[in-house]
This record gives C-alpha cells, sequence and structure tokens, in this order.
C-alpha cells in the first residue's frame, strides 16, 4: 500500500509499505530519514520518539496506515531551516548529554515537547517527561543539565519554537 | 496483510462481521509489539484510530461514558482538549470532556492507574479499550474499573450490549467478546466517594505490575469496590474483603461519622484481599510475594482512601470535583 504523510513540513509518499510494518520502518528504510532509532521495537527505549499531529508518540508502535495523512515532526525537523540547532540540541551538544547518541533523537523530542508546554519545569517534572527514554551511556546527569540549560535559554529568548 | 481503515462505527462494525478475524489496531501500544516480534500475523489489521464515535468522554445522568479510544493521558489529564483535537483518535473528541484534568477529577482511581502506565509516549498513544482488549491479567485501568463495577459496551452489526466487568475478563488474555464485536465505550457510575490505587514494579515508568489493588468507598451505596490485578488468572474483584469492610463501616456507623478506623479491620481486610487473590510464581515475582504484597497495599491504600473521606466531609470526591458544565 502506499503511505502519504507530511513530515517535517514535507510531503512524502512510501510505496508498496506492507500493512504491518511501523512507521519507524516507513520513516528510515522508506523515506530516508533515518535520525529516529530503531533500538528496543517495542516502547521501551523512546529511541523512536516522533510528533504526530503535535504529540509525542513510539514511532515503532505507529502501523505504517495510521500515519496516512498525519502531521509527523522527527528530530531531523527539529533545526532551523537554515540548519541552526535548537536550542535544546544545542544545550545537549554543550551540556556533554551525547555520548554514543543512539538515545539522543528520542530525548531531543522528548525534551523539546516538555519545554514546549512547561517553560520552567522542576527537576522531577524533567524526569518524568524524559521517564520513556533510556540512555546506556551518560547516567541522565548530564541530559538534565542540558535540559535546565535549554529551559534557561528559551525563557530568556521566549519560547521553545517549533 | 491488509489494512482497513473505517471513518464511522457503522463502518467499523460492518468490517468486523465481515472479518471477525480481523485484528482490531487504535494506539498500537501492543498490537505493534507483537507485529514487530512477528509472533502475530492476523490477516487484516482493523484501525480503529478514525472512528469519531469512540473518541471523547461525556457526563450522561450521572454515568461516565468513556469511548473505547480514550488515552491514557486524557484520563490522567497530561493532555488536554487542545492536543486532544490535533490528536488522530481525538477530532471529533464529543461529550463534556473539555478542560484539563476533567476525567482525572472525575475518576481519580481511573487516573492513578494511567498514571502508572508505561511512559509519556505510551500514554498518548494507549488506549482504555486496547487495555481491556488485550485483557491480559496485569492490564493497569482493570483493578480501579473492578473497583468502581464499570460496564464494556460493546457492539455488533447485530446489535449493542453491557458487559458488567466482572463478567468480562474470562482468561488469561481473554474476554467476553464475541469475535464479530468492538469495544466502544466504557460505563461507569460517578463515583460517591474516594477511590485509590496501587501498583508494584521495580521502577515507576514503564514496567508491567507484579501487583496492583484499586479501591472505592462508595458512601451513596455504603459499599466497598476492589479490583485485583497481576495475581491470578485474570483481574478480580476480592468480594470477602468487600463484604467485610462494608459491613465494619456499617456496623459501627463509620460512614456517618467518618471516625477512625479500627486497626483490626484494615488488618483483616488486607488478609482478606491477600487470600482473593491466585497469584503464580514466575519471572517477575513469587506467588507468596504477590499475596503479601496484595495485603499491604489494601491495606494502605484503604488507609488512604479513609483519610480522604475524612477530609472529604465525608461526601467524597465527587462533591468537591467542581461543577462539571452541562453536567446530566
Amino acid at each position: 500500500m502506499r503511505v502519504t504523510a507530511t513530515v517535517n513540513g514535507v510531503q512524502h509518499e512510501a510505496d508498496d509499505v506492507w500493512p504491518g510494518e511501523s512507521l519507524l520502518f516507513v520513516l528510515r528504510e522508506r523515506m530516508g530519514l533515518p535520525g529516529s532509532k530503531n533500538a528496543c521495537e517495542q516502547g521501551e527505549c523512546g529511541s523512536c520518539t516522533v510528533y504526530l499531529d503535535g504529540v509525542p508518540v513510539c514511532a515503532c508502535l505507529v502501523a505504517a496506515g495510521q500515519a496516512q495523512g498525519r502531521d509527523i515532526v522527527s528530530v531531523e525537523g527539529l533545526a532551523g531551516s537554515d540548519g541552526s540547532l535548537h536550542p535544546v540540541q544545542q544545550a545537549f551538544i554543550e551540556a556533554g548529554a551525547v555520548q554514543c547518541g543512539f538515545c539522543t533523537p528520542g530525548l531531543l523530542v522528548a525534551a523539546h515537547d516538555l519545554l514546549a508546554r512547561d517553560p520552567d519545569p522542576a527537576d522531577a517534572d524533567v524526569r518524568e517527561a524524559l521517564a520513556g527514554n533510556l540512555c546506556r551511556c551518560t547516567g541522565y546527569e548530564k541530559i538534565l543539565d542540558a535540559v535546565r540549560l535549554a529551559a534557561a535559554r528559551l525563557r530568556t529568548s521566549g519560547g521553545a519554537g517549533a | 496483510m491488509d489494512f482497513l481503515q473505517p471513518l464511522s462505527l457503522a463502518e467499523a462494525l460492518a468490517a468486523k462481521a465481515a472479518n471477525p478475524d480481523a485484528l482490531p489496531i487504535a494506539g498500537g501500544t501492543d498490537v505493534m509489539v507483537e507485529l514487530n516480534f512477528a509472533r502475530r500475523r492476523p490477516p487484516i489489521l482493523l484501525d480503529l484510530t478514525r472512528v469519531p464515535e469512540l473518541a471523547g468522554w461525556s457526563l450522561q445522568d450521572g454515568r461516565l461514558r468513556l469511548g473505547a479510544a480514550v488515552t491514557y493521558a486524557e484520563m490522567t489529564g497530561e493532555r488536554d482538549s487542545g492536543s486532544r483535537m490535533a490528536h488522530g483518535l481525538r477530532r471529533s473528541a464529543g461529550g463534556l470532556g473539555r478542560g484539563a484534568g476533567g476525567l482525572r477529577r472525575l475518576l481519580p482511581g481511573l487516573a492513578m492507574a494511567a498514571r502508572t502506565v508505561g511512559s509519556p509516549q505510551i500514554r498518548n498513544r494507549g488506549t482504555i479499550g486496547g487495555n481491556l482488549g488485550s485483557a491480559s491479567p496485569a492490564g493497569d485501568c482493570h483493578p480501579s474499573l473492578l473497583a468502581a463495577s464499570a460496564e464494556i459496551e460493546v457492539a455488533s452489526a447485530r446489535g449493542t450490549r453491557l458487559i458488567p466487568i466482572d463478567g468480562f475478563f474470562t482468561g488469561v488474555k481473554s474476554s467476553a467478546l464475541a469475535p464479530d464485536e468492538l469495544i466502544t465505550a466504557i460505563w461507569i457510575t460517578r463515583p460517591s466517594g474516594p477511590e485509590q490505587f496501587a501498583k508494584i514494579g521495580t521502577r515507576n515508568a514503564m514496567v508491567i505490575a507484579v501487583a496492583a489493588f484499586g479501591l472505592a468507598l462508595h458512601p451513596g451505596r455504603r459499599s466497598v469496590g476492589t479490583g485485583i490485578g497481576s495475581a491470578a488468572p485474570t483481574p478480580v474483584r476480592a468480594r470477602e474483603a468487600e463484604i467485610f469492610l462494608a459491613a465494619a463501616l456499617e456496623e459501627a456507623s463509620l460512614w456517618d461519622t467518618g471516625g477512625a478506623l479500627p486497626e483490626s479491620v484494615v488488618t483483616e481486610f488486607g488478609a482478606l484481599v491477600g487470600a482473593a487473590s491466585r497469584p503464580i510464581d514466575d519471572v517477575r515475582g513469587t506467588a507468596a510475594y504477590r499475596r503479601h504484597a496484595l495485603a499491604v497495599l489494601a491495606r494502605r491504600t484503604l488507609a488512604w482512601a479513609w483519610t480522604d473521606y475524612q477530609r472529604s466531609g465525608h461526601s467524597g470526591p465527587a462533591g468537591s470535583a467542581g461543577a462539571v458544565a452541562g453536567e446530566g
């Protein structure tokens, strides 16, 4: 079957999609967007987190056909059109929140969503918002630092942006 | 594998009647795991995310009707109507469910249970109808639905019927749903008293319950509701514990006075809840641990609920839930 969706503001089309495959597979293998990572395939690790109609979900748990006509934003869509990194991305780099990088795309989307809803989250809120994203390298402390840094910068500049 | 995407309930029921072996999918948090790991290869996937009749919730004559596609995030109040309207499942969210936290305040026990599900990503997607459809003994909504004596509305091309939650679970991952039926809604009488829920797992997020317990005090009808999860082949009520506690509250006029609960009553209630379980040893815990843990959870939730009852001036959370626009 054919699946058409808006991904990062651009209309994408995928042909010969098997109805049982996931949105994650469609993004990575059919649309050439490998930013969302495939790790657990059961919603446990959050590495494939994307926005589906503005709501963060695990792309591995969305059936390809369910994405038909929907609006998807993946990690590739967080940076500006000029390639400038989103403040959340910049903060992850500066705080040392990236080691192997496999969990990073999902964490970026989850953190981006948190700061769009809550510009000044308490540490407990950050931990809760990121509870569905596993990182096996950093021990999370640098990730928390990055979210705090991004939150502070976004408050100064006025908003999480898109 | 075929993929069917009905745009109305009538279309969905016709599709299910014509293809009883079609596997319904909504949030996909159970179904997609089975597909991703090749544990299941249904001939047809029946996508319910575009059936408007399954979305949203309403309050009708003191009873809440939750569409089967209501998500955990809606039950907890994490996602308000704004994101709901943007979400695929929410396109025509009906009823009175607008406003952040509406369901959370009306059904606190279910909200507490939903809060323990997975992670934000999972709660954004998983639905109450899917939780029931999977009919896992560990399903997080089930103890609270049992405690609240919920009724499950199921429909087919033949018609609609209500199944009391007590009769819904028929075995491990099996339910009273006929092959041509779909779960359309969950009906719950608006609580007249406090509700509590507690769950044991290895961490707060992303765990299947080792044991779970839901409790509802019903001062309106002077009764007690319970639900046990993960400690029997199906979710079950602890009927003897319910009858014992209701009688003890009645005898000592505690419904009226809101006086202190005797320690002996709390202890016996916990023992009866533990005895009502039929747990097994598995990778998550032993049967003995589960039985012990349930007694502890029962005592704790009862203490919390009774404190809520005393603080509420005996009218329960329903009395303090605030105005609900258009009630009735």
